[in-house]
């Protein structure tokens, strides 16, 4: 039993990373740059709520909350690439993951402005009670959390695949120019991952905030969700929940197990493990240049 | 404008390309060497902690800008240096040589680190040496005998030649130190660019498939720009705990090494100018916030970080080059005045094309 | 006397056969061209004298050497000098540095030597520069010795990468398709070059080139790769009248002697 609850547990922990890593897999997929803010823009999504439900602020209802929150951050992820990233268009992989970090410091300091450097508590209705079956507890937050990352990943899944929007955003990562030549407005296609980017962002974000306190800090959670996302392999969405899994079931089984001081280890550890002998994630691709 | 006929080979060879060069370099010694007596300590204070970031800075320049390896990890680096540093003292060797010690051994785990991270491109060798400098955090609890844990050390008293290097009795002794150390580290720095092994990092850096092809074992190349890279910032992080005083587990987190990225890429990636200039701004700066916000009488926590990530998104943006890079500009328009045209330096415009197969 | 040999060597990719069952011989102080549609496989051969690919089976040697005890980086110490069919130079640094690169096998002083440039390091550099410079005179590159790469024209890029080679010092040069995408004049340049590097630097060359016009000029041997495999192998005259070429080209597409008209690149 004890098991198995450390298990759900973690499940449902990895299913927030998994959520974040789909966010960089996302933009990833689909504009080739890594953006390191996708755990500030979870953090940014998760305050927005805060600021729309919660009594000192609006006290807006929670139903009414979630798709204003979901438009705003969408609106903020196209914005962001029209105001800024799209000044790098073609610009190297690595300018941009600086740049994307500064953008996470500075989304950081913008929301200890706004909503303070305390740690807030989100009304929501998915933190009420708990629900137990043959001794192990689960409370309705957790639950949550794993049948919307579920549902998620499918329609994002899908959305890639069949849509004709999604195949344009494979294509415009792969070669830009050929793209443009093949009448792709690369530009807008961008915006929109983007844009697609701020909503799962906020999705993470309303449910890591039903889970439990939120800082401004909470934003550093995406470090272990980028390390989730390499875990299960770069440029796949199901990889990327995967790995988000694997790294969420690992550490409540590491502070069990291990002595104290060496269970947050664990999730890097195997990061680093992963990358030496499968440095392409465990749903590897391979490529080797051509001259 | 000035004309500069090379007449033998040693030209380009040598530290300064011609005497003018020479000499304002020169002045510029001079002023530093000086500059106990002209500035008072809390200044020198200050002074002395942008040489120690440059310092840091210059080593991670060697492997982002001249290698083009991106690292997000060496704040680990610099946390071994001054731990290593600290136990050789305690051990009983003279300071200079437990500092040297500190980053001989650094390099060689920098270097012995580099070889599984070798593999790896761009922004997978970046979350590699992430994990790396998240890590040192833990380990460094966890190596609490040779660590102190989370109680951390006091800087040992620190003699050279008899002299004792005290920041509170005595800040200008620190401030030689530590120019002596920028000075010795940008020496090196200078002669590896003119040497082979100076142009096989360029090389790799730009084509590592044509690297290759001339005879540059590519492996070996960046174990090497990692193995000094990692030596310097060794040195830098000694400075950084001796001169703060005490440190501990948190001292060198990973912010740190983000710090330092963000340094050399405001000050101009691929220059040694770059890293001090970075290291300007980035020990500056807060006095500079702090001023501003006893003026407005405001206070806004946090607003560094912040004021430091939109000064970093604008550099991006509207110069890559960076400080020194804005510097090299207005030379080249003032000394072809008035013939200089805008579209001189325009960027070109390029397309990304992966090496993705899927 | 031959110098490189390539013996039965055969490549896959996945389920294609890149190249099979290629035998091949170039004599010392010949010039060869490999010539054969898009897709042939000829860059491929390259990249496998080069060690980049490693073929499935085969042998290649080079000098009596077997190249394929060796990695990528260790073909330069033998004497293998290389260009690449799309430049491929050091972006962000001069053409000076860009040339000394090709120095690197040359370098004998160590790591400590390299951090405090001691005497052999700075009398190394003398040397160097003087070879260098020497590659400079004869391709007459003077007016771009200290430009930056990334602002040269693309006729310019393709006489660099054939100096940085040529400053390796090497026995056998590999030209990947030299005359692609350059204008009649420097076609013609180009043409100067190679008679030059072979009489007077006694440097074998081994070239792949589109330019039925160039490759007849200066070409000792010619062998016409098509999926893989040998077609002919002879004189220029005699592989350009051969029926399998002739099948090939105007069988695969009829397009591509116009194509090779204009220098096409891949």
């Amino acid at each position: 039993m004890d098991v198995l609850q450390l298990l759900l547990s973690g499940l449902a922990n990895g299913c927030v990373y998994g959520l974040v890593a789909l966010g960089f897999v996302l933009i990833y997929k689909a504009t080739e740059a890594v953006n390191f803010a996708q755990g500030d823009f979870m953090m940014l999504g998760a305050f927005i709520m805060v600021g729309l439900v919660n009594p000192q602020f609006m006290g807006l209802n929670f139903w009414l909350a979630v798709p204003i929150a979901l438009i705003l951050m969408a609106t903020l992820g196209y914005l962001l690439d029209l105001l800024v990233l799209r000044h790098m268009f073609g610009q190297s992989q690595t300018a941009v993951v600086i740049l994307t970090i500064a953008l996470g410091f500075v989304i950081r300091f913008i929301a200890g402005v706004i909503w303070g450097h305390e740690p807030q508590n989100l009304h929501s209705p998915l933190a009420l009670g708990d629900v137990r079956f043959g001794g192990v507890v689960l409370s309705m937050a957790d639950i949550a959390v794993i049948v919307v990352t579920v549902i998620m990943t499918m329609l994002l899944w899908q959305f890639f695949q069949r849509t004709k929007l999604g195949l344009a955003m494979q294509a415009a990562s792969q070669n830009q120019m050929a793209a443009y030549y093949m009448g792709i407005p690369v530009k807008r296609v961008q915006g929109a991952v983007w844009a697609l980017a701020g909503v799962v962002a906020c999705v993470a974000g309303i449910l890591y905030a039903s889970k439990g306190t939120l800082d401004i800090s909470s934003g550093f959670i995406g470090i272990k969700a980028f390390a989730a996302a390499v875990i299960g392999g770069f440029g796949s969405l199901p990889g990327a929940l995967m790995g988000g899994l694997i790294v969420g079931i690992i550490e409540p089984f590491a502070a069990r197990y291990l002595p104290a001081g060496y269970s947050q280890i664990a999730p890097y550890a195997l990061l680093i493990i992963v990358l030496v002998f499968r440095p392409h994630g465990l749903f590897a691709q391979v490529r080797v240049k051509k001259v | 404008m000035r004309f500069h006929f090379k007449t033998s080979y040693d030209h380009d060879i040598r530290l300064f390309p011609d005497w003018y060069k020479f000499s304002l370099y020169a002045v510029l010694l001079l002023i530093l060497l000086a500059l106990p007596w002209i500035i008072d300590s809390f200044y020198l204070g200050e002074v002395t902690n942008v040489l120690i970031w440059s310092v840091a800075g210059l080593g991670l320049m060697l492997l982002t800008g001249q290698t083009g390896q991106v690292s997000l990890g060496h704040s680990a680096f610099m946390a071994l240096g001054a731990y290593t540093c600290v136990n050789f003292m305690e051990a009983g060797l003279p300071f200079l040589a437990a500092f040297l010690l500190a980053g001989v051994v650094t390099g060689i785990i920098g270097a012995l680190v580099a070889i599984p991270a070798l593999k790896l491109h761009g922004v997978y060798l970046s979350i590699f040496t992430l994990a790396l400098a998240i890590l040192a955090d833990d380990f460094i609890v966890i190596l609490e005998p040779w660590t102190g844990g989370v109680n951390g050390y006091f800087a040992p008293e620190i003699w050279v030649f008899g002299i004792e290097i005290n920041r509170w009795a005595a800040p200008e002794t620190w401030y030689f130190l530590t120019l002596g150390t920028a000075l010795f580290v940008t020496l090196i720095y200078r002669n590896l660019l003119r040497s082979p092994l100076g142009r096989a990092f360029a090389a790799v850096r730009d084509s590592e498939i044509s690297a290759q092809a001339m005879g540059v074992d590519v492996a070996r190349t960046k174990t090497m720009a990692f193995g000094l890279s990692c030596a310097f910032a060794g040195l830098g992080g000694a400075l950084m705990g001796l001169f703060a005083g005490a440190f501990n587990n948190e001292t060198f987190n990973f912010l740190i090494s983000i710090q330092l990225l963000m340094m050399i890429i405001i000050g101009g990636l691929g220059f040694i100018h770059g890293a001090f200039l970075g290291a300007i701004v980035i020990a500056f700066l807060p006095q500079f916030l702090s001023i501003a916000t006893d003026v407005l009488h405001i206070t806004v926590p946090g607003l560094e970080t912040g004021v430091f990530g939109m000064i970093l998104i604008a550099f991006i943006l509207f110069e890559p080059m960076g400080l020194y890079g804005r510097w090299l500009k207005m030379r080249t328009w003032l000394e072809l005045f008035p013939f200089a045209r805008r579209d001189m330096f325009r960027r070109q415009k390029s397309y990304l094309k992966t090496e993705r197969l899927r | 006397m031959s110098l490189l040999d390539l013996n039965g060597v055969t490549l896959k990719f996945g389920g294609v056969t890149a190249v099979n069952n290629l035998s091949m011989s170039v004599n010392e102080g010949e010039v060869f061209a490999l010539v054969g549609p898009n897709g042939a496989g000829k860059s491929t051969v390259f990249n496998m004298i080069s060690r980049f690919y490693r073929p499935v089976r085969g042998k290649i040697s080079f000098d009596g050497e077997n190249l394929l005890n060796h990695r990528a980086h260790e073909i330069a110490n033998l004497g293998i000098a290389r260009t690449f069919q799309n430049i491929e130079l050091f972006e962000r640094a001069t053409v000076l540095e860009n040339l000394l690169v090709g120095r690197h096998r040359h370098r004998k002083s160590s790591l400590p030597e390299q951090m405090f440039f001691m005497g052999r390091v700075r009398q190394e550099e003398r040397e160097h520069r003087l070879a260098v410079e020497e590659v400079i005179e004869f391709l007459d590159l003077q007016a771009y010795r200290d430009k930056m790469i990334a602002g040269l024209p693309y006729g310019v890029r393709k006489v660099v990468e054939l100096a940085r080679a040529l400053a390796t010092k090497p026995r056998l040069l590999l030209l990947d398709e030299p005359a692609s995408g350059l204008s009649v004049e420097e076609t013609q340049d180009m043409r100067w070059w190679i008679d030059d590097i072979r009489r007077q630097m006694g440097i074998t060359v081994l070239m792949v080139e589109h330019d039925m016009g160039l490759v007849s000029k200066v070409c000792d041997r010619v062998l016409a790769l098509a999926d893989g495999a040998k077609l002919a192998e002879g004189t220029p005259a005699e592989v350009q009248s051969h029926p399998a070429v002739i099948e090939a080209y105007l069988g695969t597409s009829a397009i591509s002697k116009t194509a090779n008209a204009k220098g096409e690149r891949v």
